[in-house]
């Protein structure tokens, strides 16, 4: 393929001690708020898909912030490509292991067997196993969206 | 395991088949083949038991998470839905014997990815065919044409572009859908497509409205499915794929979306809206698909590629289909509804056999078509079992759904739908004839990579792409013969109440 | 006239969702250039998700989050919160969306790494030749 992305081989503005700075302090705050948004999914607003999307921008602001390649190191693309597949898989096997223990699909409460909780909180514990799940694939598709589209598929400068 | 979930497992295995493939990624290269067969053979099994279950103990209806019905999402496994489920997934372990094969030569270091969006779109199908939620239907909808997207951009030279205006033309399809969707929500409330057959019928004083929403719904689908002024974009998008995606998706895409649109007739409204209600409209809509007929068998006629040219019959037997459908009688029904099933067959085994033949001649341009049938008489044999159906001939399926459809367009005096079938039977004749003669009569092209001299006249196809092709093939004239069962045990009980 | 102004404004939401949606249709039809193309078509999903979400607001309505005690005391009132249904729905629209974009996206960039422009009428000259 021939080779029309013109990347700027040396950026025109270097490092800035304030964004680089501002985003050191604040990218842990996002995940940990990205893990409140997860963890009270559902009983509260939040859930999956916007905690994992949270996620997913802390390591997109790494990526613009500093460097693709600092964010790869932070994240690598083995873990990226790990995490999205064992999240589907955390759902559907949720979804699985209800059905196999004599319930309907996705019917949380009957895994009760497992762990004596009681049919309800079995439902409220299920609908947060899922939504882990979905958070962590959401995450790792984003960033690895953002990654693959920075740099044009290539995963070595982005923008 | 127990047999209340067995459906569910049909649409799991290949799920959690890509996902395992997708984890372990590039260093599991040997995990391939054995993943997806499982996955694809514990599906196989799920849905004929389930199939089974159907045909002995009626329909049942199953609702996800054990939510109730118009609330939680349910899952609607009658005869017509497990007829496609078990044609899904039967269609699917056949092609991806093929595909294993093939896309090791084609693209053999995205082969995990590949199969990946592979398996995701086989799951998606699957999901199709039993959801009985409108609104789920929509997403699975896109599960299934956004993995054919990226299917078909991995294929060579052009195939980034088509596959771009597919994505433009099947985003306006969906977002059509959609908003169909949204049209009955506002109006009824609801998604639940049960739920949505018993309101409809009351809304008194909002035609207006439901008749948006219903041709909404409709030219969202029909754009999905290529129906005939909307059918642009397939020709280039299914003529550039990877061989190893093709024999997936053209035998199975614009069918299970033909499915779908059944369920939007008769799930969701009733025939009594579309047939008595809007007399006006379901005669335009025959007369379209007859035109649509004759206009895609003529563009066929100018094809000098085997696989474009094939991808242009499509378009006409989804034209076959649509009419039969809206004939609104009960042969012209039953006769889409087998046409759906044997066309998925047929196209199965031509495309099948275009990979074969693309295997050793690199490319299907009929100049290459040369001599084939001394080459490789076994792929020829089958490829020619298929054409005879594709025209209609006894004893293979294709003849039998053609009848049935003749018959409906005789009765309802749908004389312009009749002639556009057998006009198109006569072309597909002239088209497969022509391919015949050139493969019989010709001699090799020169210049060719195939023709050397080293290694004797006769090169059959590898053995992974032969079977497939075979079985196909005896399953053609096999589903021909059990014509009279099916229609007796699955297709009347798949019709709308009425008919 | 009045009549229509007043009709016009009372269901101003999908007058503006109309807009929007056309104005998305004409650029996926009539613009040769492929990332318009994908702006039209994320200017047309957009535009459904805000009929959907516009057909669950309820004037006065809160946000759909009950108390226990209070659900308990006096039931459910409807007529206080808004629909919630509608944006779970376009949740999903808009992950479908996001798919579809980050899809359409990499194949632009192959696209243009293939042929080096995006112009439709452009590549479809060098396919030609």
């Amino acid at each position: 393929m021939k080779e029309h992305y013109t990347l700027p081989q040396d950026r025109p503005i270097g490092p800035s001690l304030i964004i680089e700075l501002s985003c050191r302090i604040m990218i842990p705050f996002i995940q940990l708020f990205a893990l409140y948004v997860i963890a009270h999914g559902h009983y509260s607003p939040g859930g999956g898909f916007q905690g994992g999307v949270l996620l997913g921008a802390a390591y997109i602001l790494m990526a613009i912030a500093f460097d693709q390649k600092t964010s790869m190191r932070f994240f690598p693309l083995r873990v990226n490509t790990a995490l999205a597949g064992t999240g589907v898989l955390i759902y559907t096997g949720t979804g699985i292991a209800c059905a196999l223990l004599g319930g309907l699909f996705l019917d949380y409460s009957a895994l009760a067997p497992l762990i004596p909780l009681g049919p309800v909180e079995w439902r409220s514990m299920g609908i947060f196993i899922v939504e882990v799940g979905v958070g962590l694939a959401v995450m790792s598709i984003m960033v690895s969206l953002f990654w693959d589209l920075a740099s044009g598929g290539k995963l070595d400068r982005g923008l | 395991m127990s047999f209340l979930n067995l459906h569910m497992y049909t649409l799991a295995a290949p799920l959690v088949g890509a996902m395992l493939l997708f984890a372990v990624g590039r260093f599991g290269r040997r995990l391939v083949t054995p993943l997806v067969f499982a996955a694809l053979s514990l599906s196989l099994a799920a849905s004929v038991l389930v199939f089974l279950e159907v045909l002995t103990a009626g329909p049942f209806s199953y609702t996800v998470g054990n939510w109730e019905a118009p609330y939680g999402i349910e899952l609607v496994v009658d005869h017509l839905g497990s007829l496609m489920n078990l044609l899904i997934a039967s269609v699917a372990l056949t092609a991806c014997v093929s595909s294993l094969r093939r896309s090791s030569a084609e693209l053999p270091e995205r082969r995990h990815q590949f199969f990946t969006l592979y398996l995701i779109l086989i799951a998606g199908l699957h999901g199709l065919a039993l959801t009985g939620d409108a609104f789920n239907l929509y997403v699975l909808l896109e599960i299934t044409s956004i993995t054919t997207y990226g299917l078909i951009a991995l294929g060579k030279g052009r195939a980034p572009l088509s596959s771009f205006n597919y994505i433009v033309m099947g985003s306006i399809g969906a977002c059509f859908y959609l908003l169909g969707i949204g049209y009955l929500y506002i109006l009824t409330g609801t998604l639940n497509m049960a739920d949505l057959h018993r309101i409809i019928p009351l809304l008194d004083g909002r035609g207006a409205a439901l008749a948006t929403a219903f041709a909404f719904l409709m030219v969202g689908l029909w754009i999905k499915m290529a129906f005939f002024p909307l059918h642009v974009w397939l020709p280039n998008a299914y003529t550039d794929m990877p061989d190893g995606a093709a024999v997936l998706i053209a035998p199975l895409m614009t069918k299970v979306t033909v499915f779908l649109m059944i369920r939007v007739m008769f799930s969701i409204f009733s025939p009594v809206y579309e047939f008595i209600q809007h007399v006006a409209v379901q005669q335009i809509i025959v007369g379209v698909a007859a035109v649509g007929i004759v206009c895609a068998s003529a563009m066929a006629l100018g094809q000098k590629d085997l696989r474009r040219m094939l991808t242009y019959i499509i378009i006409s037997e989804v034209g076959y289909m649509v009419g039969g459908l809206w004939l609104a009688n009960a042969k012209g029904m039953t006769g889409a509804i087998l046409h759906i099933v044997n066309d998925a067959l047929m196209t199965l085994c031509l495309f099948l056999a275009a990979a074969a033949i693309a295997h050793r001649t690199g490319a299907l341009g009929f100049e290459r078509l040369g001599g084939l049938y001394r080459r490789m008489p076994l792929t020829m044999a089958a490829f020619t079992v298929g054409a005879l159906s594709m025209i209609g001939v006894p004893p293979t399926c294709g003849f039998f759904s053609k009848w049935y459809l003749l018959l409906g367009g005789i009765e309802a005096g749908q004389w312009l739908y009749v002639g556009a079938l057998l006009f198109s039977s006569l072309v597909n004749a002239v088209l497969f004839f022509r391919i015949i003669e050139i493969a019989y009569f010709r001699t090799p092209a020169e210049d060719g990579p195939v023709h050397e001299p080293g290694k004797g006249p006769r090169r059959e196809a590898p053995q992974a792409l032969l079977q497939p092709l075979v079985v196909t093939a005896a399953a053609l004239i096999g589903v021909g013969l059990a014509t009279g069962p099916l229609v007796e045990r699955v297709i009347r009980f798949a019709l709308p109440v009425g008919y | 006239m009045e009549a229509i102004l007043s009709e016009i404004i009372a269901k101003y939401n999908y007058w503006i969702y109309v807009v929007l949606m056309m104005i998305g249709f004409y650029a996926m039809i009539g613009k040769s250039n492929l990332v318009k193309k994908l702006i039209g078509m994320n200017i047309f999903q957009t535009a459904i998700i805000l009929m959907f979400i516009s057909a669950g607001v309820k004037k006065g309505g809160g946000i759909p989050i009950l108390d226990k005690q209070a659900v308990l005391e006096r039931g459910v009132e409807a007529a206080s919160i808004v629909n919630p249904l509608p944006h779970v729905l376009m949740l999903t629209a808009i992950v479908v969306s996001v798919s579809v974009t980050g899809v359409a996206l990499a194949i632009l960039q192959r696209i243009h790494g293939l042929y080096g422009s995006l112009e439709e009428d452009e590549i479809l000259e060098k396919i030609d030749r």
